[in-house]
């Protein structure tokens, strides 16, 4: 791949982004989130078209218009989530789309004794003949299931094969496993592209290591030569541009007190004032504890106070008592898009535009004018569809709702993520101007996750690292470098 | 109504007019005559109704099934309940909180058991007609005659059309209000557009759907009153398939069956379209397969423009 470019709307994901890697050889692709790895892939697998740059397997042009049509030319992706039909048999699976049919039967009558026989086969290729052909995929374990989708690439006679993350639902035998046999295709003259957030592993079973940063190409090199932290280092780049303009603040009464909370593992506390932030990667579980925290999803263990009362329930009962939280998934959960600007903003809390139960939609659109003006949110009406508004406006939209809804405690789960950036300036600014306070308002608490390190230095005070789903104390910000952070994140202690 | 409902009607409101033009060209003059409106009045009524209350269920994202046989059980229930000699007023009640009872029951199922409204409604969409045939011994249920037969009976008097349009036509405008004007109403309109978004915002999801459901079964327990008065008798086989013409005249009036969308108003004028074809097949002298095909590709044309609207909003 050379010079690959793509830009969504005003975004650049991909500058110019240049990916070898050759026959029997494992490469490396890490970079954080937002580096533009899954754009590059998707590119690679035909999900997404570049809008420049040019791409070559064995020395033929290649120009996947679609999925299939990168399979066809040997580009097998095996992404984080397993995309196995789980009601067939695992020997359905491996040839879906390509099963063999008997003779004479003009490939209308399915071979089932050619199919076990290939399956079987694939499967031995991959030292994996306990894996029986006729067991039903559903049932397997995932790594299992893993190794039948990478069955199911082989016998499609793929050139290159794509591991996103692969590692990230795996115990530490399976994990071996997979190195091993990752080993034996490399020696089976497959070209190998190993995706993963964990260095260790990067550094363990790569033999090339391409580092990505900000849609460009960051360095890179030879896995032996190259030390993880010369790669954090091309990972985190230099310090960004200054959007955050933090002043002093002064914590005040405790608003929220989390003690040994499962999952988590999770004690803190936070004042009003205060912006706390959990830095972590995606699927470190970060955003399971918060939505624990926030009662949509089961809370195993622990003690929560917020304000001064004890508390456990649903979503309802934590807007009750003052909490509110921005989800991550802005478009499956953070907003109906299909409703009105107003009717998002205003979802929580619908008691002040009338009485007993009815709401007055002139008072609730003057209500929701208020916020929309305050924040800048681009919009004809406030009865706009949220569809039609860009990321920003979105997000702005799922902010406020917080602050109609007035919360003492803030809970944002990666709230830039995807929006451009003067929304994200726009957003930083009425964070900082929460915890600070005004004449009329108290400052909040809040509490941040976010992959992007630069942002929770730059707004937080204190820093706490999720780490495979266990929260490590949080430390002051000032005496923390986005090195330090990436290395804590990136790093994986317990497991070794 | 906003400016944007209004956008969002139009073309409901333009297959309206188009089609009334096109039966009024058909037929002749006579089509328009305030007697012949009146007829396709009362006999849009009892789908109406019922569309008002499955208006409700999709906009809240999910599907009602069992209208049909609780408007079956509704009009077998009102029979017994006036062969036992009981008063009109209070026969009528016990039908409709009959056909509450039933919704009331859809409502817990699809939520206790968290298992998909289609699938439960299909259930006792059985279970009800089941129900009604069981109690009516499998037979008609005459009934003494009383004044809840004359309820769809034109009305040379001050009040221009029968008494049963006047009920269809207040149910309207209380449902457009509900659903306009009330925290249920945007309640039930956040849970058919997102549920999870719902959640998130603690909306109350369960009772709100216990309640839509309920209200669906009160406004086809009244289609159910105005079956019973057209029949005057109790009929555990009416309104068969009910169900279908109920559902497309939302589908007609704008409403989605993935939630979120649906109106009143639109579910009005979708099964005015639907009586107008009826009616004006049967007036020109048009077969009933005609009908059906000419109801079929309305239904068809309408959610397909419907798609190609929605795709150009994204």
């Amino acid at each position: 791949m050379r010079g690959v470019r793509k830009a969504f709307g005003a975004t650049q994901a991909l500058d110019g982004v240049d990916l070898e890697v050759g026959a029997g050889e494992i490469c490396g692709l890490v970079g954080q989130n937002g580096a533009g790895k899954s754009t590059l892939m998707a590119i690679l697998s035909g999900a997404l078209q570049p809008d420049a740059g040019e791409m070559r397997i064995d020395g033929r042009p290649y120009a996947p218009r679609s999925p299939i049509e990168a399979r066809r030319a040997g580009v097998a992706m095996i992404y984080q989530e397993l995309s196995l039909a789980p009601d067939l048999t695992v020997m359905e699976n491996v040839l879906l789309g390509a099963e063999p049919t008997r003779k004479g039967s003009m490939s209308l009558l399915v071979d089932w004794t050619a199919m076990r026989t290939q399956a079987a086969a694939a499967l031995a290729q991959l030292g994996h003949d306990d894996i029986s052909p006729d067991a039903i995929a559903g049932e397997l374990s995932v790594a299992q299931q893993q190794l039948v989708e990478i069955a199911r690439a082989l016998a499609i006679g793929c050139r290159v094969l794509v591991l996103d993350e692969p590692t990230s639902s795996l115990g530490r035998a399976d994990v071996e496993r997979l190195f091993d046999l990752l080993r034996r295709l490399k020696a089976q003259g497959q070209a190998v592209v190993y995706i993963s957030h964990f260095l260790e592993e990067v550094k363990a079973i790569t033999d090339r290591v391409v580092v990505l940063r900000d849609g460009r190409n960051a360095g890179g090199g030879s896995t032996a030569e190259t030390t993880s932290d010369a790669i954090v280092t091309m990972m985190v780049g230099a310090a960004p541009a200054e959007l955050f303009a933090r002043s002093e603040r002064q914590p005040g009464d405790e608003v929220l007190h989390v003690e040994a909370f499962e999952p988590g593992a999770a004690s803190f506390t936070l004042r009003r004032g205060e912006v706390l932030g959990i830095a972590g990667l995606v699927g470190s579980g970060r955003t399971r504890f918060l939505r624990a925290l926030f009662g949509l999803a089961p809370v195993h263990s622990g003690r929560v106070r917020i304000g001064t009362v004890g508390h456990a329930g649903g979503p309802r009962d934590h807007w009750r008592a003052g909490m509110g939280l921005v989800s991550e998934d802005r478009k499956d959960e953070g907003l109906a898009l299909g409703l009105g600007v107003a009717d998002n903003l205003t979802m929580t809390r619908l008691e002040p535009f009338g009485p007993a139960g009815v709401v007055s939609p002139s008072r609730q659109h003057r209500a929701a004018a208020t916020w929309i003006e305050r924040l800048g949110i681009k919009c004809s009406d406030p009865d706009q569809p949220a569809a039609e508004l860009s990321g920003g406006n979105q997000q702005k939209i799922a902010l406020a709702r917080l602050l109609h809804h007035d919360v003492d405690v803030l809970l944002l789960d990666e709230p830039t993520r995807g929006i451009d950036v003067s929304s994200k300036a726009q957003i930083y600014r009425l964070i900082e101007q929460l915890a600070r306070g005004t004449a009329d308002r108290p400052a909040k608490a809040v509490l941040i996750v976010s992959s992007y390190m630069p942002e929770l230095l730059g707004l937080c005070d204190r820093i706490a690292v999720m780490q495979r789903g266990r929260l490590q104390p949080p430390r002051p910000a000032a005496g923390l470098t986005e090195h330090e952070l990436v290395l804590e994140a990136t790093g994986a202690p317990g497991r070794g | 109504m906003t400016r944007r409902s209004v956008v969002d009607r139009a073309g409901t409101l333009i297959g309206l007019v188009a089609v009334a033009l096109l039966f009024g060209m058909l037929v002749g003059r006579q089509f328009y005559e305030p007697g012949n409106l009146e007829l396709m009045a009362r006999q849009a009524s009892i789908v109406c109704v019922s569309a008002i209350g499955m208006t409700v269920v999709i906009a809240a994202g999910g599907i009602d099934l069992s209208v049909g046989s609780i408007i079956a059980l509704t009009t077998v229930v009102i029979a017994l309940a006036l062969k036992t000699g009981m008063s009109p007023p209070m026969a009528a009640l016990m039908g409709i909180g009959a056909a509450a009872v039933c919704g009331l029951v859809n409502g817990i199922l699809i939520t206790r058991l968290s298992v998909v409204p289609f699938i439960v409604t299909l259930g006792t969409m059985l279970i009800i007609r089941g129900a009604a045939k069981g109690m009516a011994e499998e037979r008609r249920v005459e009934a003494p005659f009383t004044w809840l037969n004359d309820l769809l009976r034109t009305d040379r008097g001050p009040l221009l059309v029968p008494t049963g349009i006047w009920m269809v036509i207040g149910a309207a405008l209380v449902i457009a209000a509900v659903l306009r004007y009330t925290r249920f109403g945007r309640h039930l309109f956040a849970i058919g557009s997102n549920e999870r978004m719902a959640r998130l915002c603690g909306v109350a999801i369960g009772p709100t759907k216990i309640a839509v459901y309920t209200l669906s079964g009160v406004l086809t327990g009244l289609a159910g009153l105005l079956q019973f008065a057209k029949l005057s008798v109790g009929d555990p086989t009416v309104g068969i398939g009910a169900e279908l013409d109920v559902i497309a005249a939302v589908i007609i009036g704008g409403g989605s069956l993935t939630g979120g969308r649906g109106s009143v108003a639109g579910t009005m004028m979708g099964a005015a379209i639907m009586t107008i074809i009826q009616i004006g097949c049967a007036q020109k002298g048009l077969a009933n397969w005609v009908q059906q095909i000419v109801t079929g590709v309305i239904i068809v044309v309408a959610v397909a423009l419907d798609r190609v609207r929605s795709a150009k909003g994204r």
